[in-house]
Protein backbone atom coordinates (compact mmCIF):
# COMPACT_ATOMS: atom_id res chain seq x y z
CA UNK A 1 0.00 0.00 0.00
CA UNK A 2 1.29 3.33 -0.89
CA UNK A 3 1.20 5.70 1.80
CA UNK A 4 2.86 8.60 0.62
CA UNK A 5 3.86 9.87 -2.98
CA UNK A 6 5.63 12.43 -5.01
CA UNK A 7 5.04 12.61 -8.32
CA UNK A 8 7.30 14.69 -10.69
CA UNK A 9 6.97 17.74 -7.68
CA UNK A 10 8.13 20.62 -8.93
CA UNK A 11 8.93 24.00 -7.01
CA UNK A 12 11.28 26.32 -4.82
CA UNK A 13 11.33 29.03 -2.74
CA UNK A 14 10.44 32.32 -4.22
CA UNK A 15 11.48 32.58 -7.65
CA UNK A 16 14.08 30.06 -7.30
CA UNK A 17 13.36 26.38 -8.43
CA UNK A 18 14.66 23.76 -6.36
CA UNK A 19 13.07 20.83 -6.97
CA UNK A 20 12.96 20.13 -10.87
CA UNK A 21 10.86 17.12 -11.20
CA UNK A 22 11.32 14.67 -8.17
CA UNK A 23 9.49 11.11 -7.64
CA UNK A 24 9.59 9.42 -4.72
CA UNK A 25 7.18 7.24 -2.30
CA UNK A 26 6.64 5.39 0.42
CA UNK A 27 4.85 2.10 1.18
CA UNK A 28 3.58 0.86 4.28
CA UNK A 29 5.67 -0.60 6.61
CA UNK A 30 9.08 0.77 4.91
CA UNK A 31 11.87 2.51 5.70
CA UNK A 32 13.32 5.21 2.96
CA UNK A 33 16.01 7.03 2.77
CA UNK A 34 17.01 10.22 0.97
CA UNK A 35 21.01 10.76 0.46
CA UNK A 36 22.31 13.55 -2.27
CA UNK A 37 25.33 15.65 -1.62
CA UNK A 38 24.74 18.67 0.17
CA UNK A 39 22.18 21.57 -0.96
CA UNK A 40 20.83 18.77 -3.71
CA UNK A 41 17.16 19.51 -2.02
CA UNK A 42 16.18 17.11 0.07
CA UNK A 43 15.18 18.92 2.66
CA UNK A 44 13.06 20.36 0.67
CA UNK A 45 11.80 17.77 -0.74
CA UNK A 46 10.20 17.02 3.22
CA UNK A 47 9.44 20.39 2.83
CA UNK A 48 7.40 19.80 -0.08
CA UNK A 49 5.69 17.13 1.51
CA UNK A 50 4.27 19.34 4.45
CA UNK A 51 3.16 22.32 1.95
CA UNK A 52 6.15 24.44 3.49
CA UNK A 53 6.83 25.85 -0.44
CA UNK A 54 4.86 26.28 -3.18
CA UNK A 55 4.61 23.45 -5.49
CA UNK A 56 4.18 24.81 -9.23
CA UNK A 57 3.64 21.72 -10.85
CA UNK A 58 3.39 17.73 -9.96
CA UNK A 59 1.56 16.33 -7.08
CA UNK A 60 1.92 15.19 -2.84
CA UNK A 61 -0.07 12.16 -2.28
CA UNK A 62 -1.63 10.82 0.84
CA UNK A 63 -3.30 7.63 0.69
CA UNK A 64 -3.50 8.25 -2.75
CA UNK A 65 -5.32 11.54 -1.62
CA UNK A 66 -3.63 14.72 -3.06
CA UNK A 67 -2.53 16.89 -0.24
CA UNK A 68 -0.05 19.00 -2.58
CA UNK A 69 0.46 22.70 -1.26
CA UNK A 70 -1.56 22.22 1.88
CA UNK A 71 -0.45 24.31 4.41
CA UNK A 72 1.44 22.29 7.33
CA UNK A 73 -1.04 23.04 10.35
CA UNK A 74 -3.56 20.65 7.83
CA UNK A 75 -0.99 18.49 6.95
CA UNK A 76 -0.09 17.57 10.48
CA UNK A 77 -4.08 17.13 10.98
CA UNK A 78 -4.13 14.65 8.31
CA UNK A 79 -1.42 12.40 10.32
CA UNK A 80 2.04 13.42 9.18
CA UNK A 81 4.50 14.30 11.07
CA UNK A 82 8.05 15.73 10.50
CA UNK A 83 10.61 16.27 12.65
CA UNK A 84 12.69 19.19 11.04
CA UNK A 85 16.68 19.72 10.66
CA UNK A 86 17.14 21.83 13.20
CA UNK A 87 15.02 23.61 15.68
CA UNK A 88 13.17 20.53 16.02
CA UNK A 89 12.48 21.38 20.10
CA UNK A 90 10.78 24.09 21.52
CA UNK A 91 13.89 24.57 23.91
CA UNK A 92 12.17 26.58 26.79
CA UNK A 93 9.25 23.94 27.41
CA UNK A 94 10.29 20.92 29.26
CA UNK A 95 10.53 17.58 28.19
CA UNK A 96 7.30 16.58 28.62
CA UNK A 97 5.79 20.03 27.82
CA UNK A 98 7.38 18.85 24.37
CA UNK A 99 5.54 15.85 23.88
CA UNK A 100 2.08 17.42 24.94
CA UNK A 101 2.59 20.11 22.38
CA UNK A 102 3.33 17.35 20.00
CA UNK A 103 -0.17 16.02 20.88
CA UNK A 104 -2.05 19.57 20.22
CA UNK A 105 -4.19 18.27 17.51
CA UNK A 106 -5.18 15.40 19.54
CA UNK A 107 -8.44 15.46 21.62
CA UNK A 108 -8.22 12.26 23.03
CA UNK A 109 -6.50 12.12 26.12
CA UNK A 110 -3.00 11.20 25.07
CA UNK A 111 -1.85 9.97 28.53
CA UNK A 112 -1.38 6.42 27.07
CA UNK A 113 1.01 7.62 24.75
CA UNK A 114 3.03 9.67 26.70
CA UNK A 115 3.98 6.11 29.08
CA UNK A 116 4.06 4.12 25.13
CA UNK A 117 6.73 7.42 24.21
CA UNK A 118 8.87 6.97 27.58
CA UNK A 119 9.03 3.60 27.38
CA UNK A 120 10.73 4.22 23.61
CA UNK A 121 12.97 6.40 25.04
CA UNK A 122 13.58 5.68 28.80
CA UNK A 123 16.22 8.67 29.32
CA UNK A 124 13.24 10.96 28.38
CA UNK A 125 11.40 9.94 31.36
CA UNK A 126 13.99 10.82 33.57
CA UNK A 127 14.50 14.16 32.71
CA UNK A 128 10.82 15.12 31.72
CA UNK A 129 11.09 17.83 34.05
CA UNK A 130 14.02 19.96 32.40
CA UNK A 131 13.83 22.35 29.93
CA UNK A 132 14.34 20.44 26.43
CA UNK A 133 17.12 23.15 25.48
CA UNK A 134 18.62 21.69 28.16
CA UNK A 135 19.69 18.33 27.29
CA UNK A 136 22.27 16.71 25.04
CA UNK A 137 22.04 16.81 21.41
CA UNK A 138 20.93 12.86 20.96
CA UNK A 139 18.41 13.63 23.94
CA UNK A 140 17.19 16.47 22.27
CA UNK A 141 16.37 14.22 18.70
CA UNK A 142 14.46 11.91 21.01
CA UNK A 143 12.46 14.77 22.45
CA UNK A 144 11.45 15.83 18.32
CA UNK A 145 10.86 12.22 17.44
CA UNK A 146 8.79 11.52 20.69
CA UNK A 147 7.05 14.82 20.22
CA UNK A 148 6.04 13.97 16.34
CA UNK A 149 5.13 10.55 17.47
CA UNK A 150 2.72 11.85 20.09
CA UNK A 151 -0.20 11.82 17.31
CA UNK A 152 0.98 8.44 15.73
CA UNK A 153 1.53 9.45 12.69
CA UNK A 154 0.37 7.80 9.71
CA UNK A 155 3.91 8.39 8.36
CA UNK A 156 7.04 10.05 10.22
CA UNK A 157 9.37 12.19 8.01
CA UNK A 158 13.24 12.43 9.91
CA UNK A 159 15.47 15.22 8.51
CA UNK A 160 18.95 14.32 9.25
CA UNK A 161 18.29 13.17 12.49
CA UNK A 162 21.27 12.08 13.20
CA UNK A 163 23.27 15.69 12.48
CA UNK A 164 25.64 16.64 14.31
CA UNK A 165 25.64 13.25 17.10
CA UNK A 166 28.54 11.44 18.10
CA UNK A 167 28.85 8.15 16.51
CA UNK A 168 27.66 6.33 19.39
CA UNK A 169 24.21 8.78 19.86
CA UNK A 170 23.72 7.90 15.72
CA UNK A 171 23.33 4.08 16.32
CA UNK A 172 20.95 4.43 18.77
CA UNK A 173 19.35 6.81 16.72
CA UNK A 174 19.19 4.50 13.76
CA UNK A 175 18.16 1.74 16.53
CA UNK A 176 15.43 3.72 17.50
CA UNK A 177 14.09 4.73 13.92
CA UNK A 178 13.98 0.92 13.14
CA UNK A 179 12.27 0.03 16.51
CA UNK A 180 9.73 3.24 15.21
CA UNK A 181 9.41 1.83 12.02
CA UNK A 182 8.77 -1.91 13.29
CA UNK A 183 5.78 -0.75 15.41
CA UNK A 184 4.04 -0.16 12.30
CA UNK A 185 5.26 3.39 11.41
CA UNK A 186 6.15 4.13 7.66
CA UNK A 187 9.25 6.53 7.83
CA UNK A 188 10.98 8.85 5.06
CA UNK A 189 14.15 10.33 6.40
CA UNK A 190 17.13 11.98 4.77
CA UNK A 191 20.46 11.31 5.84
CA UNK A 192 24.13 12.21 5.15
CA UNK A 193 25.38 8.85 7.11
CA UNK A 194 24.43 7.55 3.71
CA UNK A 195 26.55 4.03 4.86
CA UNK A 196 24.44 3.71 8.02
CA UNK A 197 20.84 4.94 6.90
CA UNK A 198 20.95 2.83 3.90
CA UNK A 199 21.81 -0.16 6.15
CA UNK A 200 18.45 -0.07 7.35
CA UNK A 201 16.49 1.07 4.41
CA UNK A 202 13.80 -0.66 2.20
CA UNK A 203 14.58 1.57 -0.20
CA UNK A 204 16.72 4.50 -0.88
CA UNK A 205 16.70 7.64 -3.34
CA UNK A 206 19.81 10.14 -4.26
CA UNK A 207 18.81 13.31 -5.51
CA UNK A 208 21.30 15.81 -7.05
CA UNK A 209 20.44 19.32 -8.15
CA UNK A 210 17.02 19.07 -7.24
CA UNK A 211 16.21 15.50 -9.86
CA UNK A 212 16.34 11.94 -8.77
CA UNK A 213 19.70 10.36 -9.63
CA UNK A 214 19.52 7.01 -8.63
CA UNK A 215 16.82 4.67 -7.05
CA UNK A 216 16.87 0.95 -5.48
CA UNK A 217 16.92 -1.25 -2.54
CA UNK A 218 18.84 -0.29 0.24
CA UNK A 219 21.62 -2.51 -0.56
CA UNK A 220 21.39 -2.38 -4.18
CA UNK A 221 22.74 1.28 -3.41
CA UNK A 222 25.25 0.33 -1.09
CA UNK A 223 26.39 -2.01 -3.78
CA UNK A 224 26.22 0.69 -6.42
CA UNK A 225 29.95 1.96 -7.70
CA UNK A 226 28.45 5.24 -8.77
CA UNK A 227 26.64 5.80 -5.42
CA UNK A 228 29.30 4.41 -3.65
CA UNK A 229 31.71 6.86 -5.22
CA UNK A 230 29.66 9.69 -4.52
CA UNK A 231 28.19 9.31 -1.23
CA UNK A 232 29.51 6.82 0.65
CA UNK A 233 33.06 8.16 1.61
CA UNK A 234 31.42 8.26 4.68
CA UNK A 235 31.52 11.88 5.01
CA UNK A 236 30.12 15.23 4.59
CA UNK A 237 32.68 16.78 1.77
CA UNK A 238 31.29 13.68 -0.60
CA UNK A 239 30.31 16.57 -2.79
CA UNK A 240 33.47 16.88 -4.65
CA UNK A 241 35.46 13.92 -4.18
CA UNK A 242 37.42 14.90 -7.62
CA UNK A 243 38.93 17.76 -5.56
CA UNK A 244 41.05 15.75 -2.90
CA UNK A 245 42.05 12.52 -4.34
CA UNK A 246 43.49 10.73 -1.17
CA UNK A 247 40.53 11.10 0.43
CA UNK A 248 38.41 8.21 1.89
CA UNK A 249 35.63 7.47 -1.13
CA UNK A 250 38.94 6.71 -2.67
CA UNK A 251 40.03 4.30 0.21
CA UNK A 252 37.11 2.57 0.31
CA UNK A 253 36.99 2.09 -3.42
CA UNK A 254 38.37 -1.44 -3.74
CA UNK A 255 36.12 -2.72 -1.67
CA UNK A 256 32.88 -1.23 -3.53
CA UNK A 257 34.26 -1.87 -6.57
CA UNK A 258 34.71 -5.73 -5.69
CA UNK A 259 31.14 -6.24 -5.32
CA UNK A 260 29.94 -4.25 -8.34
CA UNK B 1 14.81 53.33 57.76
CA UNK B 2 11.00 53.23 57.57
CA UNK B 3 11.24 56.57 55.77
CA UNK B 4 13.43 54.68 53.32
CA UNK B 5 10.94 51.64 53.31
CA UNK B 6 7.67 53.75 53.31
CA UNK B 7 8.45 56.66 50.99
CA UNK B 8 11.17 54.94 48.57
CA UNK B 9 11.17 51.37 48.35
CA UNK B 10 7.55 50.55 48.83
CA UNK B 11 6.41 53.35 46.01
CA UNK B 12 9.30 51.75 44.16
CA UNK B 13 7.30 48.79 44.37
CA UNK B 14 4.18 49.86 43.51
CA UNK B 15 5.86 51.53 40.45
CA UNK B 16 7.52 48.20 39.71
CA UNK B 17 3.80 46.33 39.67
CA UNK B 18 2.32 48.67 37.17
CA UNK B 19 5.55 47.99 34.93
CA UNK B 20 5.77 44.53 35.41
CA UNK B 21 1.36 44.07 34.37
CA UNK B 22 2.49 46.28 31.19
CA UNK B 23 5.22 44.79 30.13
CA UNK B 24 4.27 41.35 30.52
CA UNK B 25 1.77 42.10 27.30
CA UNK B 26 4.89 43.84 25.64
CA UNK B 27 7.13 41.31 26.22
CA UNK B 28 4.43 38.35 24.55
CA UNK B 29 3.37 40.11 21.41
CA UNK B 30 7.03 40.27 20.59
CA UNK B 31 7.49 36.48 21.76
CA UNK B 32 4.67 35.49 19.95
CA UNK B 33 3.72 38.08 17.18
CA UNK B 34 7.18 38.90 16.86
CA UNK B 35 6.71 42.95 16.88
CA UNK B 36 7.22 45.81 19.33
CA UNK B 37 3.74 46.95 20.14
CA UNK B 38 3.84 50.84 20.59
CA UNK B 39 0.56 51.40 21.17
CA UNK B 40 0.30 49.10 23.95
CA UNK B 41 0.74 52.56 26.26
CA UNK B 42 -2.78 53.40 24.28
CA UNK B 43 -4.36 50.10 25.13
CA UNK B 44 -3.88 50.57 28.57
CA UNK B 45 -4.89 54.58 28.66
CA UNK B 46 -8.01 52.89 26.90
CA UNK B 47 -8.80 50.85 29.92
CA UNK B 48 -8.35 53.51 31.85
CA UNK B 49 -11.10 55.34 30.50
CA UNK B 50 -13.71 52.70 29.88
CA UNK B 51 -12.85 52.23 34.04
CA UNK B 52 -13.89 56.03 34.20
CA UNK B 53 -16.79 55.85 32.33
CA UNK B 54 -17.96 52.77 34.26
CA UNK B 55 -17.10 54.55 37.51
CA UNK B 56 -19.41 57.45 36.58
CA UNK B 57 -22.03 55.58 35.30
CA UNK B 58 -22.58 53.72 38.48
CA UNK B 59 -21.37 56.12 40.88
CA UNK B 60 -19.15 53.47 42.57
CA UNK B 61 -16.79 55.51 45.01
CA UNK B 62 -15.40 52.67 47.03
CA UNK B 63 -11.77 51.52 45.94
CA UNK B 64 -12.29 48.15 46.45
CA UNK B 65 -15.73 48.06 44.46
CA UNK B 66 -13.65 49.56 41.33
CA UNK B 67 -11.10 47.22 41.51
CA UNK B 68 -13.07 44.12 42.26
CA UNK B 69 -16.60 44.92 40.06
CA UNK B 70 -15.49 47.49 37.67
CA UNK B 71 -11.59 46.70 37.15
CA UNK B 72 -12.46 43.03 35.60
CA UNK B 73 -15.56 44.25 33.88
CA UNK B 74 -13.04 47.44 31.99
CA UNK B 75 -10.10 44.60 31.26
CA UNK B 76 -12.87 42.21 29.33
CA UNK B 77 -14.52 45.41 27.34
CA UNK B 78 -10.63 46.45 26.69
CA UNK B 79 -9.39 43.08 25.31
CA UNK B 80 -12.32 42.90 22.85
CA UNK B 81 -11.81 46.45 21.66
CA UNK B 82 -8.31 44.66 21.28
CA UNK B 83 -9.46 41.58 19.30
CA UNK B 84 -11.27 43.44 17.38
CA UNK B 85 -8.08 46.04 16.41
CA UNK B 86 -6.22 42.56 15.42
CA UNK B 87 -8.92 41.73 13.41
CA UNK B 88 -9.33 44.34 11.35
CA UNK B 89 -5.70 45.87 11.59
CA UNK B 90 -3.10 42.94 12.43
CA UNK B 91 -4.16 39.71 10.92
CA UNK B 92 -4.17 41.12 7.29
CA UNK B 93 -0.67 41.66 8.14
CA UNK B 94 0.19 38.57 9.82
CA UNK B 95 2.88 37.53 7.02
CA UNK B 96 4.55 41.18 6.77
CA UNK B 97 7.94 42.00 7.95
CA UNK B 98 7.72 42.92 11.00
CA UNK B 99 9.05 46.43 9.91
CA UNK B 100 5.41 46.92 8.92
CA UNK B 101 3.51 45.69 11.94
CA UNK B 102 5.82 48.12 14.31
CA UNK B 103 5.01 50.85 12.26
CA UNK B 104 1.08 49.35 12.19
CA UNK B 105 1.31 49.62 16.20
CA UNK B 106 2.78 53.40 15.66
CA UNK B 107 -0.19 54.14 13.85
CA UNK B 108 -2.61 52.61 16.27
CA UNK B 109 -1.19 54.05 18.88
CA UNK B 110 -1.73 57.79 17.37
CA UNK B 111 -5.20 56.47 16.08
CA UNK B 112 -6.24 55.22 19.74
CA UNK B 113 -4.76 58.21 21.80
CA UNK B 114 -6.89 60.66 19.07
CA UNK B 115 -10.11 58.98 19.48
CA UNK B 116 -9.38 58.85 23.43
CA UNK B 117 -8.96 62.38 23.60
CA UNK B 118 -11.86 63.10 21.02
CA UNK B 119 -14.12 60.91 22.70
CA UNK B 120 -13.46 62.09 26.75
CA UNK B 121 -11.49 64.86 26.17
CA UNK B 122 -8.24 65.84 27.29
CA UNK B 123 -8.44 67.72 30.63
CA UNK B 124 -7.11 65.37 33.70
CA UNK B 125 -9.63 63.25 35.74
CA UNK B 126 -9.85 61.41 38.64
CA UNK B 127 -11.17 58.04 39.31
CA UNK B 128 -11.09 57.34 42.85
CA UNK B 129 -11.88 60.75 44.46
CA UNK B 130 -11.02 61.88 48.29
CA UNK B 131 -8.27 61.35 50.68
CA UNK B 132 -7.53 57.62 51.00
CA UNK B 133 -7.42 55.85 54.39
CA UNK B 134 -3.38 54.67 55.06
CA UNK B 135 -2.35 51.08 56.38
CA UNK B 136 -0.29 51.64 59.59
CA UNK B 137 2.35 48.66 60.93
CA UNK B 138 4.29 48.08 63.90
CA UNK B 139 4.39 52.03 64.54
CA UNK B 140 6.88 52.36 61.80
CA UNK B 141 5.16 51.51 58.83
CA UNK B 142 2.92 53.45 57.00
CA UNK B 143 1.29 52.52 53.42
CA UNK B 144 -1.62 53.91 51.33
CA UNK B 145 -4.31 51.23 51.43
CA UNK B 146 -4.45 51.65 47.77
CA UNK B 147 -0.66 51.11 47.52
CA UNK B 148 -1.10 48.05 48.87
CA UNK B 149 -4.04 46.91 47.14
CA UNK B 150 -2.68 47.53 43.99
CA UNK B 151 0.67 45.58 44.83
CA UNK B 152 -1.70 42.53 46.40
CA UNK B 153 -3.75 42.78 42.74
CA UNK B 154 -0.28 43.13 40.82
CA UNK B 155 0.88 40.15 42.61
CA UNK B 156 -2.82 37.86 42.00
CA UNK B 157 -2.83 38.73 38.47
CA UNK B 158 0.84 37.96 37.60
CA UNK B 159 0.05 34.42 39.61
CA UNK B 160 -2.65 33.82 37.19
CA UNK B 161 -0.47 34.72 34.18
CA UNK B 162 2.00 32.06 36.11
CA UNK B 163 -1.12 29.54 35.93
CA UNK B 164 -2.13 30.18 32.71
CA UNK B 165 1.49 29.79 30.92
CA UNK B 166 2.00 26.70 33.52
CA UNK B 167 -0.82 24.73 33.93
CA UNK B 168 -3.04 25.18 30.41
CA UNK B 169 -2.92 23.90 26.92
CA UNK B 170 -3.21 27.20 25.86
CA UNK B 171 -0.52 29.12 28.18
CA UNK B 172 1.43 26.06 26.84
CA UNK B 173 1.19 26.51 23.16
CA UNK B 174 1.58 30.35 23.74
CA UNK B 175 5.43 29.44 24.85
CA UNK B 176 5.60 27.56 22.65
CA UNK B 177 5.18 29.14 19.80
CA UNK B 178 7.54 32.45 21.25
CA UNK B 179 10.30 29.41 21.66
CA UNK B 180 9.39 28.98 17.44
CA UNK B 181 6.53 30.03 15.83
CA UNK B 182 7.64 28.01 12.74
CA UNK B 183 7.69 24.61 14.52
CA UNK B 184 4.32 25.19 16.73
CA UNK B 185 2.77 25.61 13.05
CA UNK B 186 4.82 21.99 11.96
CA UNK B 187 3.18 20.90 15.50
CA UNK B 188 -0.02 21.74 14.66
CA UNK B 189 -0.98 24.26 17.00
CA UNK B 190 -3.25 26.43 16.13
CA UNK B 191 -1.37 29.44 16.25
CA UNK B 192 -4.26 31.81 15.68
CA UNK B 193 -5.91 30.62 18.85
CA UNK B 194 -2.28 31.09 20.22
CA UNK B 195 -2.05 34.95 18.96
CA UNK B 196 -5.62 35.89 20.31
CA UNK B 197 -4.38 34.42 23.97
CA UNK B 198 -1.91 36.71 23.63
CA UNK B 199 -4.25 39.79 22.97
CA UNK B 200 -6.57 38.57 25.96
CA UNK B 201 -3.70 38.63 28.23
CA UNK B 202 -1.79 41.38 26.95
CA UNK B 203 -4.62 43.56 26.78
CA UNK B 204 -6.46 42.44 30.27
CA UNK B 205 -3.28 43.10 31.96
CA UNK B 206 -2.23 46.18 30.32
CA UNK B 207 -6.01 47.50 31.79
CA UNK B 208 -5.18 46.62 34.81
CA UNK B 209 -2.16 48.30 35.13
CA UNK B 210 -3.91 51.79 33.97
CA UNK B 211 -6.67 51.34 36.24
CA UNK B 212 -3.54 50.81 38.81
CA UNK B 213 -2.03 53.54 37.70
CA UNK B 214 -4.85 55.79 37.86
CA UNK B 215 -6.32 54.84 41.30
CA UNK B 216 -2.81 56.29 42.36
CA UNK B 217 -2.59 59.12 40.29
CA UNK B 218 -4.46 60.72 37.60
CA UNK B 219 -6.44 59.74 34.34
CA UNK B 220 -4.55 61.15 31.54
CA UNK B 221 -5.14 60.18 27.95
CA UNK B 222 -1.32 60.59 27.93
CA UNK B 223 -0.47 58.45 31.14
CA UNK B 224 -0.22 55.20 29.06
CA UNK B 225 2.20 56.78 26.85
CA UNK B 226 4.26 58.05 29.39
CA UNK B 227 4.63 54.79 30.76
CA UNK B 228 5.57 52.68 27.60
CA UNK B 229 9.89 53.50 27.74
CA UNK B 230 10.10 52.40 31.25
CA UNK B 231 7.52 49.42 30.10
CA UNK B 232 9.80 48.66 27.31
CA UNK B 233 12.62 48.89 29.68
CA UNK B 234 11.44 46.05 31.78
CA UNK B 235 10.35 44.32 29.18
CA UNK B 236 14.12 44.22 27.49
CA UNK B 237 15.63 44.12 31.29
CA UNK B 238 13.84 40.85 31.96
CA UNK B 239 15.06 39.42 28.57
CA UNK B 240 12.23 39.57 25.53
CA UNK B 241 9.50 37.09 25.47
CA UNK B 242 10.17 36.35 29.06
CA UNK B 243 6.73 37.23 31.15
CA UNK B 244 9.02 36.02 34.01
CA UNK B 245 11.60 38.71 32.92
CA UNK B 246 8.89 41.40 32.47
CA UNK B 247 7.74 40.77 35.74
CA UNK B 248 10.95 40.99 37.44
CA UNK B 249 12.25 43.50 34.78
CA UNK B 250 9.25 45.49 35.62
CA UNK B 251 9.80 45.56 39.77
CA UNK B 252 13.58 46.60 39.26
CA UNK B 253 12.65 49.58 36.78
CA UNK B 254 10.18 50.85 39.29
CA UNK B 255 12.40 50.88 42.58
CA UNK B 256 15.48 51.68 40.75
CA UNK B 257 13.59 54.58 39.69
CA UNK B 258 11.79 55.34 43.01
CA UNK B 259 15.60 55.01 44.65
CA UNK B 260 17.26 56.62 42.47
CA UNK B 261 16.09 60.33 44.22
CA UNK B 262 16.64 58.62 48.18
CA UNK B 263 19.36 60.55 50.05
CA UNK B 264 22.16 58.07 49.45
CA UNK B 265 25.30 60.59 49.84
CA UNK B 266 24.52 63.66 51.65
CA UNK B 267 20.89 65.33 52.69
CA UNK B 268 19.59 66.23 49.32
CA UNK B 269 18.36 63.60 46.78
CA UNK B 270 20.96 61.58 45.11
CA UNK B 271 18.92 62.37 41.46
CA UNK B 272 16.74 65.40 40.75
CA UNK B 273 13.15 63.50 41.08
CA UNK B 274 12.77 65.07 37.61
CA UNK B 275 15.26 62.72 35.95
CA UNK B 276 13.94 59.69 37.14
CA UNK B 277 12.21 58.74 34.21
CA UNK B 278 15.70 58.62 32.82
CA UNK B 279 16.47 55.77 35.09
CA UNK B 280 14.19 53.01 32.78
CA UNK B 281 15.97 54.82 29.70
CA UNK B 282 19.77 54.28 31.18
CA UNK B 283 18.83 50.63 32.06
CA UNK B 284 17.42 49.91 28.45
CA UNK B 285 20.96 51.19 27.11
CA UNK B 286 22.80 49.38 29.41
CA UNK B 287 21.27 46.30 28.84
CA UNK B 288 20.95 46.65 25.28
CA UNK B 289 24.69 47.46 24.96
CA UNK B 290 26.23 44.76 27.40
CA UNK B 291 23.52 41.92 27.56
CA UNK B 292 20.94 42.56 24.59
CA UNK B 293 19.14 39.00 25.84
CA UNK B 294 18.53 40.35 29.03
CA UNK B 295 18.42 38.72 32.24
CA UNK B 296 16.37 35.60 31.70
CA UNK B 297 17.89 35.08 28.05
CA UNK B 298 15.14 36.12 25.83
CA UNK B 299 15.50 36.96 22.06
CA UNK B 300 17.72 39.49 20.92
CA UNK B 301 16.60 42.34 18.41
N1 LIG C 1 14.29 28.94 2.89
C1 LIG C 1 15.03 28.96 1.76
N2 LIG C 1 14.97 30.02 0.94
C2 LIG C 1 15.69 30.04 -0.21
N3 LIG C 1 16.51 29.07 -0.59
C3 LIG C 1 16.63 27.99 0.17
C4 LIG C 1 15.89 27.88 1.41
N4 LIG C 1 16.20 26.70 1.98
C5 LIG C 1 17.09 26.11 1.16
N5 LIG C 1 17.33 26.88 0.07
C6 LIG C 1 18.21 26.51 -1.04
O1 LIG C 1 17.68 25.37 -1.65
C7 LIG C 1 18.70 24.49 -2.04
C8 LIG C 1 18.42 23.11 -1.47
O2 LIG C 1 18.46 23.17 -0.07
P1 LIG C 1 18.12 21.96 0.86
O3 LIG C 1 16.87 21.34 0.41
O4 LIG C 1 18.18 22.45 2.25
O5 LIG C 1 19.34 21.01 0.58
P2 LIG C 1 19.77 19.67 1.31
O6 LIG C 1 19.73 18.63 0.24
O7 LIG C 1 21.15 19.90 1.80
O8 LIG C 1 18.81 19.41 2.41
C9 LIG C 1 20.01 25.09 -1.55
O9 LIG C 1 20.62 25.70 -2.67
C10 LIG C 1 19.59 26.11 -0.56
O10 LIG C 1 20.47 27.20 -0.58
MG1 LIG D 1 19.02 19.45 4.48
Amino acid sequence: MRVLELDSVVGGYGDTQILHGVSMHVDAGEIVVIIGPNGAGKSTAMKAVFGLLKLTEGAVLLDGQAITNTPPEQVVRHGVCYVPQTGNIFPSLTVEENLEMGAFVRTDDFKPRLNEIYQMFPPLLEKRQQPAGTLSGGQRQMVAMGKALMLEPKILLLDEPTAGLSPKFRGEIFETVKKINSAGTPILMVEQNAKQALGIADRGYVLVDGKNRFEGTGQDLLDDREVAEMFLGGGKQSEEPPAKPSKPAAKKQPRKSGKT
Amino acid sequence: MAEFINFYLFPGLVLGSIYALGAIGITMTFGILRFANFAHGETMTLGVYIAWTLVQLTGFKSMLAILLVLMPISMMLTIMVVLLIDKAFYKPLRASPVIILVIASFGLMLMIRSVTQFSWGVQLKTILPGIQPRMQLLDFFSFPLKHVFIVGGALLLMYAVHYVLTYTKIGKAMRAMSDSPELARLTGINTEKVVMATWVMGAGLACAAGVFLAVDTQVDTMMGFKILLPMFAAAILGGVGKPYGAMAGGVVIGVAEELSSYHWIGDGPLLDPGYKQGIAFAIMIAILVWRPTGLFKGKSF
